[in-house]
């Protein structure tokens, strides 16, 4: 019934300490790469032939792209700052804004986008509208108590960064593919994956930065 | 038929406590399945406990309870060793009985 | 003259599950004691203990084509013992050149020795109410319940054991999918919550111990009782991956990744969730 997903890990000059310390220590005792690669290629081998599809779930779900694949492979242990860098650029070159331009739609319909959880899931019906199912990690309006924490409050989104273009474009983004600002983080990347259709985004976006939404209020 | 109830009966003090979980659908008639379609009430509607046979305890019940329902009481002047019987009978006219001797 | 003392009647379980999904934080507090007393309440009567009675009378009677019975199946401590036996599951089987986890080792015992087919013996692995019953669930409670009190203690030692271990682990940090989930994106952070609903951090002994060391477990929402292999494919479900094929190599490894980092802790199910 709950969706679950997850929290935003949070990355900076920490990191690249931390990645740096990490290179040491795999020097020392961890298992040897190509034991690791073996062991990564034999656990997809078994994947593989531990599912079937079901409704919209094909086995084709199983395949990694290449930000899942880093993610995967630096799960554990600090992320490389090389490999931040390298998911954060390729998802941000594959924002797509909008082409009319047209970033904020109706609060209220986002409103709705956050609360809904089905989607893409084997037992979800396909034709049904996806959500985002936002409120599962995050705080947004205070009518709203039973969110979760996994991700961070966004509660006053905008009335803290500012009711500007660039807080409309950030918020954008974000929704659109949250690999672009920080790498290997719990969000789904909901317009890169067509989670989302441009318009929910909109709606979504309106829900973070409308002046009117409860959001900001 | 209908599963076994587990029954525990045990003496405390002057009196005896009783614990029993049933095995029942209890739909309620509003539930509709994956088809839409509305699945039909099914529920115990009386209970009836004896100790050796005399009656302790009747209740009338209706789709509220839940399914699996459980069910504690007690009552004076058991003593160990004693029967204690109960049984249920549902709108299906289904019932089931079982008995546990006072611990 | 006897008298009543007292009646207390377990109702509205849905309703509580709903409620604490939906109601507001101000109500938290009320519905947490709420759901605390009912699961206190359910304890003195779990009604996976009907799962546990029912797999134990079905344990006994010859079944199948070949009219044998479970006394014949070895879960690891010889033919016939349920004592400990989940706790130390899963564990690699000779006889079937593989590492199994119980309900794996059950369906084997079924098709190898009881003569049922495959397709037969996994017709229904997990139940849907009492048309559509589930043995396996009933076998599982049955013998999970006869390890309530041991400690959890899956050996490593074996090296096709320690691989699957591996692989779990593996496995549990596979991003894939539409939304990029894998096990970790739920289960690796402490004290976080979806919704309402606190996550057990499986990456630390103290999470895995007490999430591994509860399951199977009455699940009330559902008035079912729910066996390890079903929380793995309902986790994948919500994971927007496809369809965990019960017993599948995968859902033994993960078993195996969780239930020796487990190993330690006393084994307390079946245990009962909203």
């Amino acid at each position: 019934m709950t969706t679950r997903f997850p929290a935003v890990r949070l990355l900076g000059a920490a990191a690249a300490v931390a990645a740096a310390a990490g290179i040491l220590y795999g020097c020392a005792s961890a298992p040897s790469a190509s034991e690791d690669a073996a062991l990564t290629a034999r656990t997809i081998a078994i994947m593989k032939a531990s599912f079937k599809p079901k409704g919209q779930a094909g086995l084709d779900r199983l395949d990694q792209d290449e930000t899942q694949r880093l993610c995967s492979q630096n799960a554990e242990g600090k992320l490389p700052d090389s490999i931040v860098k390298k998911i954060e650029q390729e998802n941000l070159a594959a924002v797509k804004y909008p082409a009319d331009g047209k970033l904020v739609g109706n609060w209220k319909e986002g409103e709705k986008v956050a609360e809904l959880g089905q989607g893409m899931q084997f037992s979800d019906d396909p034709k049904k509208p996806n959500g985002a199912n936002c409120y599962a990690c995050h705080q947004l309006s205070p009518k709203q108590e039973a969110y979760g924490t996994i991700g961070p409050s966004l509660y006053e989104f905008a009335k803290k960064r500012g009711y500007t273009e660039e807080t409309r474009r950030y918020a954008w983004a974000k929704v659109y593919d949250a690999e672009a600002f920080s790498a290997c983080t719990n969000m789904p990347r909901f317009g890169q994956h067509h989670i989302l259709t441009e318009q929910q985004i909109r709606d979504v976006v309106a829900l973070l930065v409308d002046p009117a939404s409860p959001v900001n209020q | 038929m209908a599963d076994p109830m587990k029954i525990r009966a045990n003496l405390v003090g002057d009196s005896t406590e009783v614990k029993v979980l049933m095995s029942h659908e209890m739909d309620t008639g509003l539930v509709k399945d994956k088809s839409g379609k509305i699945i039909p009430a099914w529920w115990i509607q009386t209970v009836k406990v004896t100790h050796n046979d005399k009656v302790v305890l009747t209740a009338q019940w209706g789709t509220a309870v839940s399914k699996n329902p459980f069910m504690s009481f007690k009552f004076k002047g058991g003593a160990k060793g004693d029967k204690v019987t109960i049984t249920w009978v549902d709108n299906h006219n289904d019932s089931r009985t079982d008995t546990a001797v006072i611990a | 003259m006897r008298s009543i003392h007292r009646l207390t009647l377990i109702v509205g379980a849905a309703a509580i599950a709903v409620a604490t999904l939906a109601g507001p934080v101000v109500a938290q507090t009320t519905l947490e004691n709420a759901s605390a007393k009912y699961r206190q309440d359910l304890s003195e009567g779990n009604p996976a203990d009907l799962w546990v009675a029912r797999g134990q009378e079905m344990w006994k009677v010859p079944r199948g084509p070949k009219k044998v019975s479970f006394e014949s199946c070895d879960l690891g401590l010889g033919p016939g013992v349920v004592k400990g036996a989940y706790a130390q599951l899963p564990r690699w089987f000779a006889d079937a050149g593989r590492v199994m986890d119980l309900e794996t080792r059950l369906v084997w015992c079924m098709v190898n020795q009881q003569g049922y087919t495959h397709a037969e013996a996994t017709k229904q692995t997990f139940g849907n109410g009492s048309r559509h019953r589930s043995d396996l669930e009933a076998l599982t409670a049955y013998v999970a319940k006869e390890s309530d009190g041991v400690k959890m203690n899956v050996s490593l030692a074996d090296p096709h054991v320690r691989e699957m271990y591996d692989v779990g682990k593996k496995a549990f940090f596979y991003h894939a999918g539409t939304h990029d989930f894998a096990c970790a994106t739920c289960h690796a952070e402490d004290n976080v919550r979806i919704r309402l609903q606190y996550l057990p951090n499986l990456t630390k002994p103290e999470g895995a111990q007490k999430a591994y060391t509860t399951w199977p477990a009455y699940r009330v929402a559902q008035g079912e009782t729910r066996t390890f292999q079903w929380r793995l494919n309902d986790c994948f479900r919500q994971q927007r991956f496809p369809d965990l094929i019960y017993g599948s190599d995968l859902s033994i490894a993960l078993t195996t990744y969780l239930a020796a980092s487990a190993n330690g802790a006393v084994y307390v199910g079946p245990g009962i969730k909203l």
